[in-house]
């Protein structure tokens, strides 16, 4: 015979022990709608808390053949390659408007980073006064649906160089990449294995 | 025998002592026009409604040929058929041909805003003086100016032929290597309508505009030649 407080203790620690198991498995849903909400609502564009500058887009235009300096008031964040990114995500932008003059597909999400390096001096080492690499890379997405073609191409390449330059004057080369990797060309002409000056020639209307 | 090889020594041992200038052509050289019609292969460049840009092309440099060898100049293409020639070897050809002039053709669509229109681009290389020994990859730089030269006499017979024309520099390994004046040529047909038709009558007629376009301003560059006197850049 089981003595009747024993009983009245098992009960309760039975009891007990459900209502624990059913917290923590509400718990434990709760933590995983949290995680849930979290990626959804990631942020895919830096908030714009930075103040907004001036900045100058080196727009390219197709009827002329042209590049053309167009200054826009951005809120540009203070890390440089963060900056760059701004920069060059607000140029393919206006490229990716309906009423275009130089229409590219794809827009801001087309430039997936943006790394600025030190560029050697004739000794090898990082020189501050040798100026900057930046490496833009691409996504292969954007290649796909660039539009093929020498004028096109070209224009595409330029403008951004030229926007570089305008608006990190210590960058004075770039480099090109897609999703990483290196490529001949962007659509079948304008040629990605080299290194372009940032001050390269642009023309002009 | 050993006198026959003794005589041969003999001569190899002339021929090296004998210093290697750069030789200006012989008066009455040929005067050779390289034609490029860029892509081929697996690469088809541009798609123009249902046609590949290495298939226009292909057919332009055709059509171009006829005319200049009507004309009397002397051609040599880089590319007869569908298959695929590096840029290097394009390069080998018009360096090999002593070539006066080369345009490499491409075509792309027009911009919906311009219309019709063709591209004249030049290497985007900086200009260097001329050397005994040049880079492979930079070896238009010595011919920039020679270049510039020839894509201003494209512009102006096109422009008289009331094709609106577009000039800039690019960078295009097969030209950058080219040891002559070289322009690369990009035509901009009217956007293809009907996807169905291969072209439009209107852009056969642009098509053919251009070409004799081209070829008469390959003839007045002939006519500049002889009359400057000069291949060197």
């Amino acid at each position: 015979m089981i003595p009747r407080h024993q009983t009245v203790l098992f009960v309760i620690l039975l009891l007990a022990s459900v209502i624990m198991g059913a917290v923590l498995w509400n718990q434990l849903r709760r933590a995983h709608e949290r995680l849930l909400r979290g990626e959804v609502s990631a942020p895919t564009q830096a908030p714009q808390v930075a103040p907004a500058e001036q900045a100058t887009l080196m727009v390219a235009n197709d009827a002329d053949n042209s590049v053309e300096a167009r200054i826009l008031t951005l809120p540009l964040p203070q890390n440089p390659e963060a900056r760059a990114r701004a920069v060059l995500g607000k140029l393919l932008d206006l490229y990716a408007a309906p009423d275009a003059a130089h229409p590219v597909p794809g827009g801001a999400n087309s430039i997936a980073q943006v790394f600025l390096l030190p560029i050697a001096d004739a000794g090898g080492k990082a020189s501050p006064a040798a100026g900057q690499l930046a490496v833009v890379n691409f996504t292969s997405a954007f290649a796909a649906g660039h539009p093929s073609g020498l004028e096109t191409e070209t224009l595409t390449i330029l403008s951004i160089c030229a926007t570089l330059n305008a608006n990190l004057p210590r960058v004075t080369q770039v480099r090109f990449l897609v999703d990483g990797q290196t490529r001949a060309t962007l659509a079948g002409h304008a040629d990605l294995t080299r290194t372009y000056l940032a001050a390269e020639t642009v023309p002009r209307p | 025998m050993f006198r026959r090889c003794r005589f041969i020594l003999l001569l190899t041992a002339l021929a090296a002592s004998i210093p290697v200038t750069p030789q200006a052509p012989p008066a009455g050289a040929r005067f050779v026009v390289v034609l490029d019609a860029a892509h081929g292969g697996d690469d088809p460049g541009a798609r123009l409604g249902n046609r590949a840009e290495k298939d226009y092309t292909l057919a332009l440099s055709v059509k171009l040929r006829s005319l200049l060898m009507a004309r009397g100049i002397a051609v040599v293409t880089t590319r007869e058929s569908g298959a695929d020639v590096d840029a290097d070897r394009r390069a080998e050809i018009a360096n090999r041909a002593n070539a006066a002039a080369c345009l490499n053709l491409h075509a792309a669509l027009a911009s919906p805003k311009s219309g019709p229109a063709v591209h004249l681009f030049i290497s985007s290389l900086p200009s260097a003086a001329d050397a005994r020994f040049v880079p492979w990859k930079t070896a238009q730089s010595a011919w920039i100016r020679r270049s510039t030269e020839l894509a201003g006499v494209l512009n102006s017979a096109l422009t008289h032929a009331g094709i609106t024309v577009t000039l800039g520099r690019t960078s295009l390994p097969a030209i950058d290597s080219m040891a002559c004046p070289a322009v690369a040529v990009e035509i901009a047909p009217q956007r293809f309508a009907d996807a169905q038709d291969a072209a439009s009558a209107d852009d056969a007629g642009f098509e053919a505009k251009v070409a004799e376009a081209l070829a008469a301003a390959l003839v007045e560059w002939r006519a500049d030649g002889a009359q400057f006197g000069e291949r060197r850049p």
